[in-house]
C-alpha cells in the first residue's frame, strides 16, 4: 500500500526557514527575505512578545515525487497556514519555497497563475464549491478559467468524475449533494488540470467516521494510479498512520518533528508527541523490521519472516519461538532477529534509533 | 457592582433634580419654555441662499441633466402606452412565470387585468414607465457603490452614513432640492427614485460579495484565476442571490418613491390620482386607485423575489439553444400574435371606455350608510383616544383633565394622590434594586403630568444625553446633545415635539401590540400563518395607500395619522416578536422545563428576558417605520417637523423644509443608535452574540 521513501529521492516541493507572521508590523523582525536566523526559539518568543501573533515558526521540509507528505497539529498549530505558503495563497513573511527547484516566491503574478492552473490543485476543508455551478461545471472551472472550449473541458470533467465515481451527478447543484459527494467534486475539481502537487487541507474532517473511511481508501485508490506529490492536513493520527509517507508535527507554528509514522510512535522527540501516539495500537504499526536486532548468530534454524510484516501477525511465532524469527529483507539478506524481547524493548520506546533507521 | 449602580442612580437623581428646576422656574424664565426666535439661527436662511447661488451659476448644468433624462423616460413612456395593453400583460406574465411559477403569472394577469378594466390603464403604465427607468439606473449606480465599498475600507467608511442619511431623511424632503435644480417635471420623480432606491442595491452587494466564503474564493485562486476572472466568475454569480435581493428592495423603493413624488403633480401616473381622490374625499375612487398601486407592488416584489430566490438561478448544462431561450421565443411569439390579434380586435388593444367597470357610487354609497349609521360608535373611538391618549401625552395631565374632557377638574387633591402614587411606586421598585425602573417611573410620572409639549427643552435635551451616555457612551450622549441643540437652535423645537408625540404614541402601541401578536404567533401556528400574509402585505404597500381606508372613515386629523402610523409600523413589531422567541436556543427552554417552570413564568422569566434583544430591533425598526408614515401621514394633516416639510415641499421653500427634514432625519438616527446600543448592550450581558 505504501510507497517506502527511500526510491523516491527526488525532491518536488521544498519549504526552507518558512515564517508567517500576523500583526501591526510582521517584517520587522526579518532582515532579510531568507527566514534563516540564529536562534528560531528567541526569535519566536520575541514576536510574540511584541503582540504578533505566529502562525508559522522557521518551517522546513521537502515532499518527493510520489510523496504522501502529512502535516498534523492540534487545532491553531499553522496546518492551514503553512499549506496556503505552500500554495502562495498566503504571502510568507520570509523564507523559501522552491518547486521543483525554482523559488516560487519570486514568481510575478501571471507566472503563479500559470502554476496553479498547471501544476497544483488544492482541496478545502469545507470544500469551497461554487454555489452557483452545477458538479459538472464546477469541475470544469480550472479549465473554463483557462479558457479552454467547452466540449474539451466536459470531455476532461467527465474522465474526473469517473475517477471519484460521481457518474450521474452531473447535473446536481452542490446544496443537493451529501457531503462526501461534495468533497468528491472538491477532488475531483483538484485533478481536473492534471496537478503535479496536490493540497489536502484536512478534506475529509468535515465528514462522519465511515464516510471518512471510505474516502481515505478512494484517496489512496487515486493516488495509486496517478501518484501525485502531496500535502496532506490532518488533525487525525488515525488518519495519517493510514496514508502518510512521512509525517510532521506541528506545535505553535513549528515543526516538532518529521519522520516515518512508526518514527514517531517508537521514538517521540517528547511529551506532545508522545500525546498523539500513545493510543495507537502499536500492533497495527509495527513491522518486522521495527524491532529486528542485528546479531551474529546463527540464524538458519529459526522461522523466517519478510521485514515488512505487522508485528500482529507474528505474535503467535514469537511466542511460541523462544529465539525469535529471522527477519529477511527484500533483497534476500537476513536483517536480523525479532524476539519477544526485542519487541518489548520497542515497545518500551528505548528502541534504539539504529534499529529503526535500518 | 453596588457602586457603579449607585452612580448611576445619582447621575438620574440629577436630571430629575434639574428637570424639577426647570420647571419651577418656566414660570418666571419664559425662554426654558420656548426657545426666544431672537436666538434662532437662521440656518433655513443660509440654506435657501446657498441653493440660490447654485441654482443661478449651475442650475444650466442640472437643466441639462434633466433635459438628458428626460428623453429614456418619454421614449418607455411612449412606447408603453403605444403597445396594445394585451401585449405587455403577456410579456409581464411570461416573466413572472419564469420567476416563479403559474401561480404568480395568474395573479400578474388578473392584476394587470384589474387596472384594464378599472380604467386606471394609462395611470399606471406612466408609473411602470419611470419605475422601468429608474431601477435600472439604481442597479447600476448601486452594485458600482457596492463594489467600491467592498474593495475599499475607506470608501465604504464614506458610503455607508452617506446611505444611513439618504434613508433616514423623510421622504418628501428629498423631493425638495431635486425640485429646486432639476425643475418642476418627472425627473424629480426619477432622480429622487434613484437616489431613494440605490442604497439598498449598495448593502446587498456589499453583504453578498462579503459573504462569499473564504475558501471559495482560496479555490477559484488555485484554478489560477486572475483577478477579473476572480470577481466575474467567482465573487459575482456566488453572491447573486443577495444582489439579486437588492434589486428586488431597490426595485420596491424605486416604486414607494416614485409614488410619493407625484405628490409634485404633472405627471399623470397613479400616484396623482390616488392623491387627488384622497384630496376630493372620494373614498371609491381612491380606493380603487390604491388598489392598482397594491397589486403593481405585488407583482413586482413577487417578480423580483422569485428571480432572487429561483432554485435553478444558475441554469447551465448540455440544452439545445430553443431549451434555453424557450421562455423568450415564447414571450417574442406571444407578443407579435397579440400585437397582430389586437390590430383586428379593437379591444385587446385599446379597453373600450364602455366596458370599464366603475364601482366606486356603490362604494361611497356604502360608506356614507356606514358613517352614518355608526356615527356614535366612530365618534366615540376618537374621542375617547383623544382625551385620554393623545392630549394627555400631548399637554399633560394637568391641562388635559377638565370637567369637559375626563368629568372632573384636577383639584390639590388628585394632585397629591398622583405624586404620591408615583412616588410610593419609585420607593417600591428602588428598594426592591430595580432603581433604573424606579428611575423610568419618575420621569414618566412628570412627563405625563406636564405633557410632552409642556417641558422644557433644556430638561428634555437632558434626559436625551444622560440616556444616551447610559445606553452607548460618551459618543452617543454627545451625539445626541447636538442633534436635539440643532433642533432647538433652528427654531423647530415645538414641531419635533409634536412629531415625538405622535409618533411616540403610535410606536408605544405598534410596539405593545405588535409584540403581544408575535409572542402568540410564536406559540401557535394557525396565528403565525393567519398573521404572515397579512405583514408581508402591509410591508410591500406603498405608504400612501395605507391612508385611505382611515382617513375615510375618520377623516383628516391627528387620529387618522395615528392609526395609518400604527396599521404600517406594527409589522415589525409582530415580525421581530415572532422571530425573537422563536430563535431561543432548545436547551434554554429545555432547561427551565426541567426546573419546573409554568408556562407564565417561562413566558415571563425566561423567553422575554432572552428575547428581547431581538424585540429591541424590533422597536428600532418600528420607530423607523413610524418614523416614514409620519412623513407621509403630513398629508392628513399633522402638525409636527413633518407638515413643516410638507409645506417647504408645496411652498418651494428650500431651506424651511429641509431643516425640518434634517430635524426629522436627526430623531430617526437618535432612536436608531439608542435602541441599536441597548440591544447590543443587553446581548453581551446575556452572552448572546449579537446578531
Ligand atoms: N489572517 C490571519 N490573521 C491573523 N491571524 C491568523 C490569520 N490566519 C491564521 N491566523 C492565526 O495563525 C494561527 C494558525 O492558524 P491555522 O489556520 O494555520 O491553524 P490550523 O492548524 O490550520 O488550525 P485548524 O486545525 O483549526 O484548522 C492561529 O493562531 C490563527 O489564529
Ligand atoms: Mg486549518
Amino acid at each position: 500500500m505504501k510507497t517506502s521513501t527511500g526510491d523516491l529521492n527526488t525532491v518536488k516541493l521544498s519549504c526552507r526557514n518558512v515564517w508567517k507572521v500576523y500583526g501591526q508590523q510582521p517584517d520587522q523582525f526579518f532582515n532579510s527575505a531568507e527566514g534563516k536566523v540564529e536562534n528560531a526559539a528567541a526569535l519566536s518568543s520575541r514576536i510574540l512578545n511584541n503582540d504578533h501573533i505566529l502562525a508559522n515558526a522557521d518551517v522546513s521540509f521537502d515532499v518527493h515525487v510520489g510523496e504522501i507528505f502529512v502535516i498534523m497539529g492540534l487545532s491553531g498549530s499553522g496546518k492551514s497556514t503553512i499549506v496556503r505558503c505552500l500554495s502562495r495563497l498566503v504571502e510568507p513573511t520570509a523564507g523559501e519555497i522552491l518547486l521543483d527547484g525554482e523559488d516560487l516566491l519570486k514568481k510575478t503574478d501571471a507566472e503563479l497563475i500559470d502554476i496553479r492552473r498547471h501544476k497544483m490543485g488544492m482541496v478545502f476543508q469545507s470544500f469551497g464549491l461554487m454555489p452557483h455551478l452545477n458538479v459538472i461545471d464546477n469541475i470544469a472551472f480550472p479549465l473554463k478559467i483557462q479558457g479552454i472550449a467547452e466540449a474539451d473541458r466536459y470531455a476532461q470533467a467527465s474522465r474526473v468524475i469517473e475517477l471519484v465515481g460521481l457518474q450521474g451527478r452531473e447535473n446536481n447543484y452542490p446544496r443537493e449533494l451529501s457531503g462526501g459527494q461534495q468533497q468528491r467534486v472538491g477532488i475531483a475539481r483538484s485533478l481536473a488540470v492534471e496537478p503535479d502537487v496536490w493540497f489536502l487541507d484536512e478534506p475529509f474532517s468535515a465528514l462522519d467516521p465511515l464516510i471518512r473511511k471510505q474516502m481515505q481508501d478512494e484517496f489512496l485508490r487515486i493516488q495509486s494510479k496517478l501518484h501525485k506529490s502531496i500535502v496532506f492536513i490532518t488533525h487525525d493520527f488515525q488518519e495519517a498512520l493510514r496514508i502518510a509517507d512521512r509525517m510532521a508535527i506541528m506545535r505553535d507554528g513549528a515543526i516538532v518533528q518529521i519522520g516515518r509514522p512508526v518514527d514517531l510512535i517508537l521514538s517521540p522527540a517528547d511529551d506532545y508527541i508522545r500525546e498523539f501516539t500513545q493510543d495507537v495500537p502499536w500492533e497495527s504499526i509495527l513491522r518486522a523490521a521495527d524491532i529486528a536486532k542485528p546479531t551474529r548468530k546463527k540464524t538458519a534454524n529459526l522461522p523466517v519472516v519478510n521485514e515488512d510484516a505487522l508485528v500482529e501477525t507474528l505474535l503467535s511465532q514469537l511466542a511460541s519461538s523462544a529465539d525469535g524469527v529471522a527477519v529477511k529483507a527484500a533483497d534476500g539478506s537476513i536483517l536480523g532477529v525479532a524476539s519477544a524481547q526485542s519487541l518489548a524493548a520497542a515497545l518500551a520506546s528505548g528502541v534504539s534509533s539504529t534499529a529503526v533507521d535500518e | 457592582m453596588t457602586g457603579t449602580f449607585d452612580r448611576h442612580f445619582f447621575h438620574w437623581i440629577g436630571v430629575v433634580g434639574v428637570t424639577v428646576l426647570c420647571l419651577w422656574l418656566q414660570g418666571d424664565w419664559k425662554w426654558l419654555s420656548e426657545y426666544p426666535g431672537d436666538w434662532v439661527v437662521p440656518v433655513s436662511d443660509w440654506l435657501n441662499a446657498i441653493m440660490d447661488w447654485i441654482v443661478k451659476y449651475s442650475g444650466w448644468f442640472f437643466l441639462g441633466v434633466s433635459w438628458v433624462l428626460e428623453w429614456p423616460i418619454d421614449a418607455v413612456r411612449v412606447v408603453l402606452n403605444a403597445l396594445p395593453w394585451s401585449v405587455t400583460t403577456f410579456v409581464v406574465c411570461v416573466v413572472a412565470y419564469a420567476a416563479s411559477g403559474w401561480k404568480l403569472s395568474l395573479f400578474a394577469f388578473l392584476s394587470m387585468l384589474y387596472m384594464v378594466v378599472i380604467g386606471y390603464w394609462f395611470e399606471s403604465m406612466n408609473t411602470l414607465s419611470l419605475v422601468a427607468i429608474s431601477v435600472p439606473m439604481a442597479i447600476v449606480i448601486g452594485f458600482s457603490f457596492g463594489v467600491w465599498g467592498f474593495f475599499s475600507k475607506r470608501a465604504e467608511r464614506v458610503i455607508m452614513p452617506m446611505l444611513d442619511l439618504f434613508q433616514t431623511v423623510p421622504t418628501f424632503a428629498y423631493l425638495l432640492p431635486i425640485l429646486m435644480l432639476f425643475g418642476f417635471g418627472t425627473v424629480v420623480g426619477l432622480i429622487a427614485s434613484v437616489m431613494y432606491s440605490f442604497p439598498p442595491m449598495v448593502r446587498n452587494t456589499i453583504v453578498g460579495l462579503r459573504g462569499v466564503s473564504p475558501e471559495v474564493i482560496e479555490s477559484g485562486l488555485m484554478s489560477g484565476a486572475t483577478q477579473r476572472q476572480l470577481f466575474w466568475q467567482v465573487r459575482v454569480p456566488s453572491s447573486m442571490r443577495q444582489i439579486l435581493l437588492g434589486v428586488n428592495q431597490a426595485t420596491m423603493a424605486s416604486l414607494s418613491m416614485v409614488i410619493i413624488a407625484s405628490i409634485i403633480g404633472g405627471t399623470e401616473d397613479i400616484g396623482w390620482e390616488v392623491l387627488t381622490q384622497i384630496r376630493k374625499a372620494q373614498f371609491g375612487e381612491s380606493l380603487l386607485a390604491g388598489l392598482v398601486i397594491a397589486l403593481m407592488a405585488m407583482v413586482i416584489d413577487r417578480i423580483t423575489a422569485g428571480l432572487a430566490t429561483r432554485s435553478d438561478n444558475y441554469e447551465t448544462g448540455e440544452k439545445t439553444f430553443i431549451q434555453r431561450y424557450r421562455l423568450w421565443i415564447i414571450a417574442a411569439i406571444g407578443s407579435i400574435v397579440f400585437g397582430l390579434i389586437a390590430q383586428i380586435a379593437a379591444p385587446l388593444n385599446d379597453w373600450p371606455r364602455a366596458w370599464e367597470i366603475d364601482p366606486s357610487d356603490a362604494m361611497n354609497s356604502s360608506l356614507t350608510y356606514l358613517i352614518v349609521n355608526f356615527r356614535p360608535q366612530i365618534e366615540a373611538i376618537k374621542t375617547f383616544a383623544f382625551f385620554f391618549v393623545m392630549l394627555p401625552a400631548k399637554i399633560g395631565l394637568q391641562q388635559a383633565v377638565s370637567p369637559f374632557t375626563w368629568g372632573f377638574a384636577l383639584t390639590t387633591t388628585h394632585k397629591i394622590i398622583y405624586a404620591a402614587a408615583i412616588l410610593g411606586m419609585v420607593t417600591f421598585l428602588s428598594l426592591r434594586g430595580s432603581q433604573k425602573a424606579g428611575i423610568s417611573v419618575l420621569i414618566s410620572g412628570i412627563v405625563i403630568y406636564f405633557g410632552l409639549a409642556g417641558m422644557p427643552w433644556p430638561a428634555l435635551v437632558l434626559i436625551g444625553a444622560v440616556a444616551g451616555l447610559k445606553i452607548g457612551g460618551p459618543m452617543l450622549a454627545a451625539g445626541t446633545a447636538a442633534g436635539l441643540m440643532f433642533i432647538v437652535m433652528t427654531g423647530t423645537w415645538s414641531e419635533a415635539i409634536l412629531s415625538i408625540y405622535l409618533c411616540g404614541i403610535a410606536v408605544v402601541l405598534s410596539f405593545v401590540a405588535g409584540s403581544a401578536i408575535g409572542i402568540w404567533a410564536a406559540h401557535n401556528e394557525t396565528v403565525s400563518r393567519v398573521v404572515r400574509p397579512f405583514n408581508d402585505t402591509l410591508q410591500t404597500m406603498p405608504l400612501f395607500v395605507l391612508l385611505i381606508p382611515f382617513v375615510m372613515i375618520f377623516k383628516i386629523g391627528e387620529f387618522t395619522a395615528l392609526l395609518a402610523i400604527i396599521a404600517y409600523a406594527i409589522v415589525p413589531a409582530i415580525r421581530y416578536g415572532e422571530h425573537g422567541l422563536r430563535s431561543l436556543p432548545d436547551t434554554v427552554i429545555e432547561a427551565a422545563t426541567m426546573i419546573g417552570a409554568t408556562r407564565s413564568q417561562m413566558l415571563w422569566q425566561v423567553k422575554i428576558p432572552l428575547a428581547l434583544p431581538v424585540m429591541m430591533l424590533g422597536l428600532n425598526q418600528t420607530i423607523m417605520y413610524g418614523i416614514a408614515m409620519l412623513v407621509i401621514a403630513a398629508l392628513v394633516g399633522t402638525n409636527g417637523l413633518e407638515q413643516i416639510v410638507y409645506i417647504g415641499l408645496s411652498d418651494g421653500d428650500f431651506g424651511v423644509g429641509i431643516v425640518a427634514g434634517i430635524g426629522m432625519a436627526i430623531i430617526a438616527i437618535i432612536a436608531d443608535r439608542m435602541t441599536n446600543a441597548w440591544s447590543r448592550k443587553r446581548q453581551q450581558e446575556l452572552g448572546l452574540s449579537p446578531s
